[in-house]
Parts: C-alpha cells; structure tokens; sequence
C-alpha cells in the first residue's frame, strides 16, 4: 500500500488542519537542512554516519514493504509459556485489554501476547535487575514487593484467571465470552482473587502495562505488529528530527518509522 | 573492614567519587589547574555513540535501562520510627544515575536559579513574621551564603551547559544574560502563556540545557543544536545535543592529561584517620578486587543518597538522631516527592489538536508568581511557594495514555478516548518548595544489605498537612490555567489526608543528608561543600540542599560545585585551613 492510499484510507477526527507530510524526508540532506548540524563539530561525521542506515541515505522514500500473506512469522513461537492454554488465557486478557475495534487491531492482531512472552523469557521477567535480598512480606504483597519473579506471577496469574472462569461459567477462559471474560478480569483488578504472595489487583496493572508497552513499543520486540498501534495514535516513532514542525500550528501526519529503519546496520 | 588487604595505589592531589556533573564540574576546574586528578565512576563508560539510535520508550523509559540497576544496592524507605522499612525493588521506576555522566546525561535539561529568599530561609521568614511563624518540627536553616555571592557560579554553570532561556520577570538579578535564546515556541506553550497573561501572571520560558543552534562554552566544547526529538528523559542524546557532563566537562577534564577516569570503581568507605580523610577505598567490579586510592583532598561528589550513606558507613561526622534530637549527618532529607510534587492537572480539548509526539526536555514555560518572595505566608498556611508550569517534552505511547475520569483503564471504551485524546490533551505540572522536618532523614537499614555486606541506605520520611496543603493549592492553580486555555475536561488527582510517601515517590529530585550551613552543630559543609569536621573532604551535590526549592536542582548544583571547585583550589594552594568561619559551635574532636 503507498503511502497516499494508507492515508486516505484512514479516518479523519476532528481537526481538518492537518498537514499531510506523508513520509518524512529523512534523507541526509534534508535533516542536515533541517537540524542546523554542527557538520565540523564534536560530533560531525561519526554521528551522522552512524544516524542513518543505507536506506535512508538516498532521497527515495522509505518502503515499507508489505508482508504477504504467507509470510512466516518465525518469531511468532513462544519462548517463555510452555503450555499453550496458558498463552491462550494471555491472548484473550490481553484482547480484552487492547480489543480490536474501527480504529485498528487489537492486541493480538499487534503481537501483544508474543511480546509478553519474550519480556517474560528475558530479565525483566526474571527480575534480573532488581533487588531480590530478602526478607519478603508475604502474603498480599504488590507486584514490587513480591518473592515472585514476574515470569511466576504472570503464570500464576493466567492459570487462576481459567479457575475463576471455570467456577463461575463452567468455561475456560478463553472459551468464555466476552461479558464473561470482562468480569473475571475486573475481579482481579478489584483484588478480589486469592492469589498466592502476590496480591491480584497488582498483578492486574502488571498485565494492563504490558500489555500497552504490547500494543506501543517498538515493533522490534515482537509487538506494535507492523507499527499498527504508532499509526492508531498518530505516534510517528522513531524520529530523527522534528525541527522543521515543532512550531505548527496545525498537527502534522506522518508514516511511522521504527528502529529498524533508525539504526545503522550493516 | 581489613584495610590492609586493598591494594595501595600511588597517590594524587584529589580522588572524586562520582562523574556527574558535581564530579565532572569539579574534575576540570582542578584537572585545568594542573593538579592530578582521579575520579571513582561506579558505573560503565558511556558516550554518544551508546546513544546513537537510542529512540526506545521501552528500553530506557519504561525499563529505566540507564539508571543504576539494584542488584548491588538499593535503598530502603518506611514513614515513621515504629516501622520497618521495606526495599525499593523494582529498578524501574527508582530513577538514579550511574555510568560516566550519572544521571545527568538522562536529565531534562531543565535549568533554574533559586531565590535570595531560599539561601537566606529561616532568617528572612523570621525577619517577617516571627519565630512563632516556623513550626517547632521544620528544621529549615539559612545556608550561609547568599544569592549575591552564589550568582556568579550560577552564571558560570549556565555558561558550561549553554542554557537556553530569557529572563524571569519575578527573578533575582542577573550580571549576565542566558547564553543562549530561548528554543523554539510550540502551539501549546503559546497557549500556556497567552492563558497565563490573561490571568495577571508573569509566564516566561523554562530555562533548558538544550539549545536552539550550536555552541560553544567557554572551555571550547560544543553543544549542538537540539531538534526536537522528544527522547530526552530516560535517554542520553544521540545528538549531542543536551549539555551533559560527557560532552563538557568531563570531556574538559580529559584533555589536560591531568584526569584519570577509572570506571566500575565502586567506592566503598572514604578512608580517614579521624582528622583527616587519607583516600578512598574502592572494588574494581571488573576483577572483585579492592584498591586503595590515596590524595590529598577527598571529594565525594556522588548523588544525594550515596554521599550521605558513604559519610554513615565511614563513620564520618555526626550521624543523625532523631529520637535523641542530636546529630547532622542523615538530616534533612526533602524534595519533589512523585504523588504529590510532580503530579499535575490534565486539560482534554475537543477542538485543538497538538503535535504532542514532539518536544523537548525544556520546552515550556512557567510562571513565578507562586514563589515565596510573592506570596504572604500568614495567610497562605505554608511557608515556601511553588510554580506552574507547562513542559512539552513528548507523549510517548506506552506512558501517556490520559483518559477522562471516569473513563475504565482498559477496553473498548479505554482504547477508543485515548486513541482520540493522544495528541488533544496538555498536561501542566508543578513544583514545590520541599521543607525540612526533624522527622524525614536518611541512616543506615538494620536489616538488608548491599552486594558486599554493608547496610542499604534507609529514608523515613513522612508527609504533613503542610506538604499537602501547598500542592493542593498548586493544583488548583494549574486547572484554573488550563480553563483559560479552554480545555473542555479538565482533572487533577487528589491529594488526600491519606496521600503518603513511599518508595514509589522517591525522586531524581532528592536532597539533603550533608547539609550546608552556618555552623558545625547545625550542619555538616561550609558554602565551599567543605565538610567542618575534616578539612580535607569537601561533599558536593544535592546532599548539601538544607531545603529544596520550587524549581529544578541542576543549576543550583551546578553553581554549588563551582563554588567548591574553587573553594577547593584555594584550599590547595593554601596548604590547608577551613575557608568559612563557623557562626558557632566546635569543631569535632
């Protein structure tokens, strides 16, 4: 899809200023133009030669190649869940979290449940980076007080998730309805369930936060499938510059850019 | 500790703890002079090349990739004396620097003075309205230096970092301009402005260490020019283009040949015989192994928490006892504490649409009209001020989604308003001027340790209606602004009687511990940073803030540490000797 069809395509809110820019020109030259570089300065060519990829150093727009249909997504495996019901219960939390609506997909047409599956897999999951020296409180506790990594409560989390769905409907989780689903997650959120050294309502806002930096985070991490969510919020992404628009007064739409296209590569 | 087993290393004029900016500036002012310097960074080398291509909200806003991960140390916090105080865990979230540069390399860039009223509180309050006026538990005292005499090393650091500004029209006097115009004027920070006019105020443009065009400082680094990225906070810049310490002062510093950055020196205790500090006893993390650094003069020019607690572990100076009513070092310990400081009051528009993905650390504008020297204390209830201010950094998707009260956090209803209220919302914040209570300090945790053994740093702090009751009104302040700038929703959160502090508020904005002042009882550091107790260990950073004031630290300890920058060369040169004559009290035997 080009550009100009991606726009037209979309649906316009509110203000009819918009400046239309459609791609940036992120070419060298223009952002040199643009950002008024000290070219002799401190940084001068290291930075530059280091700020663009091949791509971007010509003044042919940036393709966003479409991804055919058959397409396979390597990365769409899991590395963290080993039971597929659980990941199941994950797809549906996090697709009543992010649902899928006018405005664009839903978490998991965005990637959302892979992505937590590789936050979980990697040290943040693990809780590598904080501090882990006991004594712990206990029962109740908050996501940040708890004696169990994140990776721990989110299993737990998901599997009490298919028992209250269980009890209440007869259903698993993800074989519930909608209404159904909506309920067992507010009666965590409302700390309601009696989840084991960590309070539910805390593990909740864990699962509503990942699930945002799911849906926004640089498509790099498995999530914001195909910058879908940036686009839903108008969000242009990994931008070089903004020098030649920080002072419009009309709001400016442009096609996102990711750190794929940011970074320098080989 | 078994001194012995370190491994002694040949000794130089100055060791400085930390490569911030307290450190950085300190490092080139004596490194320029000539003298041999070596400087302790805990942390990893880091330079623009790590920050090239660094534009990941996840990476480094969410996850907090450049701040000091917890592993090693942390702190623990409790509100009152009958508690046990409880870890911060989550690494994220609890923002302190650490690598070369230390957090500020991630700051903002937003760059205040504070006011002749702040450095001269207590006296000047007195001189108003009575001693009956300052509550028996507020333990503010005046600094012992003035604005008059600190307004030179303000200008001095504004000059380092090429600050972007204009003048405040309620401000102290200026002997020279901003080195730089302020930056570019966005559509929001108009209105903020134009608003506030209306209203009576007196709006001007923050002051930012991020530039408009190039610059040179006066040491002949550049600074180049900012483009508006909205990567700032959390980030270092990939553009080189917010002043931080890597790109001046450090940089400055190493191209005399006098300065010997050693990174992962994790500084472990200031060694001293009682009188005199000797050096500073440090783990090489790369090897495990201990190293003794011997000098001349000591500088611990760490953050906040880690002066105060490397003072407590090396039993230097008086620890603070609150129950006992003695003591100085662990006093004080103030600042903009997250839920009720650095909150603010959101305006949604129907019929305005923002470019809210752009920005700048500093891009904004705030008014003074708030500030103690404006206000009538007596009928206000509290005893500093505060300001208003809008700050146009960016709103990045996965932190800013604002929705109208209301509004359930997550669903279809939450996913359609914050889609639609993304770039139709502006936020304006406050700050407030955080005072001293007998009953916040800083001491050492009985029951959780460090990496190596030693006791976490344990804060006991607590709010008092008097810390409500100003930020209260700050809010309302905020939402009256945003009514004339026409926002069609306008909300704030609440802070209640129960609104408390916790681990979860503590701030880059942090100070005290190692407070500055008049004399040795009441404090621990003369104007210089120069500790009354040991001559030859000066301590310099926030940790010296008796109290905190209604604006960004940065400048004031910028200014602080050129100040002790050259209290600290005379105090070479002179071969010795206090340089502040103590109002009262004696020095310790």
């Amino acid at each position: 899809m080009s550009n100009q069809e991606s726009k037209e395509s979309k649906d316009e809110k509110g203000s009819s200023e918009e400046a239309e820019i459609g791609s940036q020109d992120v070419s060298r030259r223009a952002f040199l133009k643009n950002a008024g570089v000290a070219t002799g300065g401190v940084i001068g060519g290291a930075l530059l030669g280091g700020l663009f990829t091949q791509s971007l150093q010509t003044d042919t727009k940036p393709t966003t190649s479409p991804a055919p249909e058959d397409v396979k997504e390597f990365m769409e495996a899991r590395m963290f869940f080993t039971r597929y019901e659980d990941f199941a219960v994950l797809e549906q939390a996090t697709e009543r979290i992010f649902p899928e609506d006018d405005n664009g997909p839903g978490a998991i047409g965005l990637g959302v449940p892979f992505f937590i599956d590789k936050q979980l897999a990697g040290p943040w999951g693990m809780n590598a980076k904080d501090y882990r020296q006991g004594p712990f409180p206990g029962s109740g506790a908050s996501i940040d007080q708890s004696i169990q990594t994140r990776g721990e409560v989110f299993l737990q989390g998901l599997r009490m998730m298919n028992q209250l769905s269980t009890e209440k409907f007869d259903k698993t989780f993800d074989q519930a309805d909608e209404e159904q689903q909506i309920e067992v997650l507010q009666a965590f959120e409302a700390g309601d369930v009696a989840m084991k050294g960590v309070d539910s309502s805390s593990f909740f806002m864990l699962l509503r936060e990942s699930t945002l930096e799911g849906v926004y985070s640089d498509p790099l991490y498995g999530g914001n499938k195909d910058m879908e969510g940036w686009k839903m919020k108008e969000f242009p992404g990994a931008v070089p510059s903004y020098t030649d628009i920080i002072e419009s007064e009309e709001f400016v739409k442009m096609d996102p850019i990711s750190l794929t296209d940011y970074q320098q590569k080989s | 500790m078994d001194e012995t087993m370190a491994k002694k290393l040949d000794k130089v004029d100055v060791v400085i703890i930390g490569s911030g900016w307290s450190g950085g500036i300190v490092a080139a002012e004596l490194a320029k002079k000539g003298y041999q310097v070596v400087g302790l960074e805990r942390g990893k080398d880091q330079s623009i090349e790590d920050f090239i291509g660094a534009k990941d909200e996840l990476r480094y806003t969410r996850r907090s990739e450049m701040t000091q991960d917890l592993t090693m140390e942390s702190f623990t916090v409790r509100n009152t004396l009958d508690e046990s105080a409880i870890p911060i865990r989550d690494k994220a979230g609890f923002n302190i620097g650490t690598n070369t540069g230390g957090m500020s390399v991630h700051w903002t860039g937003v760059t205040f003075r504070w006011l002749p009223f702040d450095f001269e509180i207590k006296s000047k309050l007195v001189e108003k309205y009575g001693e009956e006026i300052i509550p028996k538990d507020m333990t503010i005292h005046d600094w012992g230096i003035t604005y008059d005499e600190l307004e030179k090393y303000y200008d001095q650091f504004e000059k380092t970092a090429g600050i972007a500004g204009e003048d405040n029209p309620l401000g102290p006097e200026r002997s020279d301009d901003y080195p730089n115009p302020p930056v570019k004027e966005t559509p929001s920070v108009q209105l903020f402005q134009e608003a506030a006019k209306e209203l009576g105020y007196h709006p001007y443009r923050l002051p930012s260490a991020n530039a408009d065009q190039d610059y040179e400082n006066p040491d002949g680094e550049t600074i180049n020019a900012c483009v508006y990225c909205a990567f700032c906070t959390l980030h270092g810049c990939d553009f080189g283009a917010k002043a931080d310490p890597i790109v001046t002062v450090l940089k400055t510093a190493k191209e005399t040949n006098n300065y010997d950055l050693r990174n992962g020196a994790y500084a472990k205790r200031i060694l001293h015989d009682g009188e005199r500090a000797t050096g500073v006893l440090y783990v090489d993390t790369e090897t495990g192994e201990e190293y003794e650094q011997p000098a001349d003069l000591v500088v611990s020019a760490a953050f906040t928490f880690t002066n105060t607690r490397l003072l407590l572990l090396s039993e230097i100076g008086k620890p603070y006892d609150f129950k006992a009513g003695k003591g100085v070092i662990g006093k004080n310990y103030t600042g903009h504490h997250t839920n009720i400081g650095l909150v603010g009051a959101t305006g949604f528009f129907e019929n305005k649409k923002f470019n809210n993905f752009a920005g700048a650390g500093a891009l904004g504008a705030t008014i003074d009209d708030y500030n103690p020297e404006q206000l009538d204390h007596l009928e206000e209830g509290f005893l500093h001020g505060y300001e208003v201010y809008i700050l146009q950094e960016g709103n990045p998707p996965i932190s800013g989604n604002n929705v109208p009260e209301g509004t359930p956090l997550w669903g279809k209803e939450f996913k359609e308003k914050s889609l639609h209220y993304a770039n139709r919302q502006i936020t304006l914040a406050h700050q407030y001027g955080s005072l001293p209570w007998n009953h916040n300090f800083l001491d050492l945790d009985p029951n959780y340790t460090d990496a190596f053994g030693d006791p976490l740093l344990r804060i006991t702090c607590k709010y008092t209606d008097h810390d409500r009751n100003i930020n209260r009104q700050a809010l309302e302040k905020s939402k009256e602004i945003l009514e004339q700038m026409g926002a069609d929703i306008i909300q704030a959160p609440e802070i209640t009687d129960e609104t408390e502090f916790s681990g979860a508020d503590v701030e880059a904005h942090s100070a005290g511990g190692v407070i500055m002042g008049e004399d040795a009882e009441s404090s621990a550091v003369n104007n210089y940073s120069q500790m009354w107790d040991m001559e030859n260990l000066f301590v310099v950073g926030a940790s010296s803030f008796p109290h905190f004031g209604h604006h960004n630290p940065t400048g004031t300890v910028g200014a602080m540490a050129y100040r002790a920058a050259e209290g600290m060369i005379k105090y070479l040169e002179a071969g010795g000797g206090l340089l502040v004559e103590a109002k009262r009290g004696r020095r310790m035997a």
